[in-house]
């Protein structure tokens, strides 16, 4: 027993260590992005995913390889937590070749075939169905996969976001929606946008067994996720989760903090639940980590972040030709 | 050959299809207890199984986005609307989704899908479910548009809309589906992209697509009586749009007459007569003229529906105006 017990801290120590990194990396990333931001080095929208890191990194941690990841613009850290590069990231921000979509998509559309991220989409919703057909294609196939939709709350008033429930569960398919609760559409605050207040309730109505989740403890998020891959893998159910939280900054770079749609006492109050604080006060409760050694991995992270930001700045602009290619592919009909 | 209706030519075309590649699967609203809203998809649920003929509810945005994903994931899906008023709900996941993911994904993700059904009027179905959609469609890059006026083309059209790696609208006719022609036993393909000259004359060409094909067809068999030879081009493909065919056909003829379903304002006829005016201006002996459904939305009222549509009559009238002949 003692032995078990021994082994099984350790391992919980390795997990934390990896789950702290992840974050962490995605956090120092994204500053990166708003510097870089800052000097117009990325253009257009551009969605920060901080103070929501445990969520993403929750769920996808728990993720076999074989699985898949949908999401929406705000999609950065999840790329990153999925294990898009920081370098192809950072280059489809600039706009550059080498970036993962080659420069097409930016900030708002993040795809990387060889993880199974299938991207990052734009219209609020409209990625839920798309969703649900993958999980149709995995019961088609008589596969074992699950597939993650992440979305904000406000997708939930969208019509796109009912039709897809109702088929997943009238049809039974491996989709685990996860609705990131951060408590606002742009400006909109929730209690202003939907007639319920818990998001979760409205997978009652379709069959679908749901959770609220805390989503600022990134433990909680993947206990929820164990049950639900449970019942995607084992029984082809879907689940809905409604995991709660908050983003640190504005909706996307050209919104202020705070001010505006929400107060900075609020604010203030949310950033005392910062999910890499949590965690690491966790570890440090519990032996598993040093100052020192944060200090080293904050000292190998901004290496990679800063590593990303001189590949993306080398890489080239696509050339004009770049322009009329991947409209249509070259059919191989026949 | 046999003589097989439209209807049938699709049903042969999805049934096939569907024997080939265990990949391509139906759904739609429909499509498989009560055998298709237009029988297009009869027998197909016994033979397939429920798995691959998928009865959707009524939720056009939802079932698309379906679609997509399992597009997305390499599935080959055949989404069916009822009709394409319908699919009108569904135009973000068609528009939005279908026709961008390969480009903002920069090459990673296409898109084998066809999305299908019947389009423009029918019989007194009044104003919400008698419209011609190609025009929006064509207007999309990253889609491509094909519009079957015979049996032999809509089957052979099918069979490479579900066989493309890209996104394929396939844009039928509820007037169409009973009409017959020949149809061979062997398997055969049509291309995508290429139109047909479907009737020889040097007078003047009569260009269109779709439903319309019937009508050109009428016009020149009738104008033949009269000694005026049609040259009827069929366009088959909406997009990508076979530019070469159009522009060889008026140089020969040096006049033409442009046949569309739909409405005139920014219709298809407009793309095509701008087509004409760059690369035909010193062949022309004539203005072009479009024949077109009224600047209306469809009425109920049989002579007013007659008075709004495009027909026989309205498309005679027009050869002899750009041949300047005396009605
Ligand atoms: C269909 C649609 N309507 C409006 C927008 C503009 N828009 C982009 S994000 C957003 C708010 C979405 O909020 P939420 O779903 O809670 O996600 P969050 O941004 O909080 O992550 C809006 C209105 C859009 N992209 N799509
Ligand atoms: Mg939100």
């Amino acid at each position: 027993m003692a032995i078990k017990k021994r082994a099984d801290s350790s391992a919980a120590k390795g997990l934390h260590t990896e789950l702290l990194h992840t974050m962490l990396l995605q956090r120092r990333f994204e500053e990166k992005v708003a510097e870089a931001y800052a000097l117009g080095k990325i253009g257009g929208f551009c969605h920060l995913y901080i103070g929501q890191e445990a969520v993403g990194t929750g769920v996808i941690s728990m993720l076999r390889d074989d699985d898949y990841v949908i999401t929406t613009y705000r999609d950065h850290g999840q790329a990153i937590a999925r294990g898009v590069t920081p370098r192809s990231v950072m280059a489809e921000l600039f706009g550059r070749v080498d970036g993962c979509s080659k420069g097409k998509g930016g900030s708002m559309h993040i795809f990387d075939r060889n993880v199974n991220f299938l991207g990052g989409h734009g219209i609020v919703g409209a990625h839920v169905p798309i969703a649900t057909g993958v999980a149709f294609a995995i019961k088609y196939r008589g596969g074992n996969q699950a597939i993650v939709c992440f979305m904000g709350e406000a997708a939930v008033n969208n019509g796109a976001f009912h039709e897809a429930l109702n088929m997943a569960g009238l049809w039974k398919l491996p989709v685990i929606y996860v609705i990131e609760n951060n408590k606002y559409g742009m400006g909109t605050a929730v209690e202003r946008a939907s007639s319920i207040k818990d998001m979760y309730k409205r997978g009652e109505t379709y069959s679908i067994t749901s959770a609220e989740v805390d989503g600022q403890d990134v433990l909680a998020v993947r206990d929820a996720m164990a049950t639900a891959l449970e019942r995607a893998r084992d029984d082809y159910q879907p689940t809905l989760l409604e995991i709660r939280t908050y983003r640190f900054m504005g909706h996307s770079m050209s919104d202020a903090v705070s001010g505006t749609y929400r107060t900075k006492a609020e604010l203030e109050e949310y950033l005392k639940r910062d999910p890499i604080n949590l965690l690491e006060a966790k570890m440090k409760t519990a032996g598993e980590i040093t100052d020192a050694q944060i200090a080293e991995m904050e000292k190998e992270i901004g290496l990679v972040v800063q590593d990303a930001w001189d590949f993306a700045d080398a890489s080239p602009e696509p050339p004009l030709e770049a322009l009329y290619e991947d409209v249509l592919v070259e059919t191989t009909s026949g | 050959m046999p003589l097989i209706t439209y209807r049938d030519a699709l049903n042969q075309a999805l049934r096939e299809e569907m024997h080939k590649d265990d990949r391509v699967f139906l759904m739609g609203e429909e499509v498989g207890v009560y055998n298709g809203a237009y029988k297009v998809s009869k027998g197909l649920l016994e033979e397939f199984g429920e798995m691959r003929v998928v009865d959707t509810p009524i939720t056009e945005l939802g079932f698309a986005g379906v679609g997509v994903g399992a597009a997305m994931v390499g599935l080959r899906p055949i989404v069916e609307f009822m009709t394409w008023n319908f699919a009108l709900l569904a135009l973000d996941q068609v528009v939005n989704a279908a026709a961008k993911m390969l480009y903002m994904s920069g090459g990673q993700f296409n898109m084998p899908i066809v999305f299908r059904g019947p389009n423009g009027a029918a019989l007194q179905l009044s104003a919400q479910h008698s419209q011609s959609w190609e025009s929006w469609l064509a207007h999309i890059p990253g889609l491509k548009v094909v519009a079957p006026g015979t049996p032999y083309d809509a089957k052979g059209l099918l069979k490479s809309a579900i066989r493309d790696d890209n996104p394929v609208i396939v844009l039928e006719g509820e007037m169409l589906y009973n009409i017959k022609g020949e149809v061979p036993d062997e398997e055969y393909l049509i291309p995508l992209g290429k139109a047909e000259l479907k009737r020889e004359g040097d007078h003047c060409s009569i260009i269109t697509s779709g439903k319309m094909v019937l009508v050109a067809m009428q016009a020149a068999d009738q104008l033949a009586k009269e000694g005026i030879k049609i040259d009827v081009v069929d366009l088959r493909t909406i997009r990508p749009m076979d530019v070469d065919a159009i522009t060889t056909s008026v140089k020969k003829t040096n006049r033409a007459v442009v046949l569309e379903e739909g409405w005139e304002i920014c219709g298809i006829g407009a793309q095509i007569v701008d087509y004409i005016q760059r690369d035909c201006f010193d062949h022309l002996d004539a203005p072009v003229i479009r024949v077109h459904q009224a600047d209306t939305p469809m009425p109920y009222a049989k002579a007013l529906e007659r008075a709004a549509k495009p027909d026989l009559p309205k498309t005679i009238a027009a050869v002899k105006k750009v041949m300047y002949i005396e009605a």
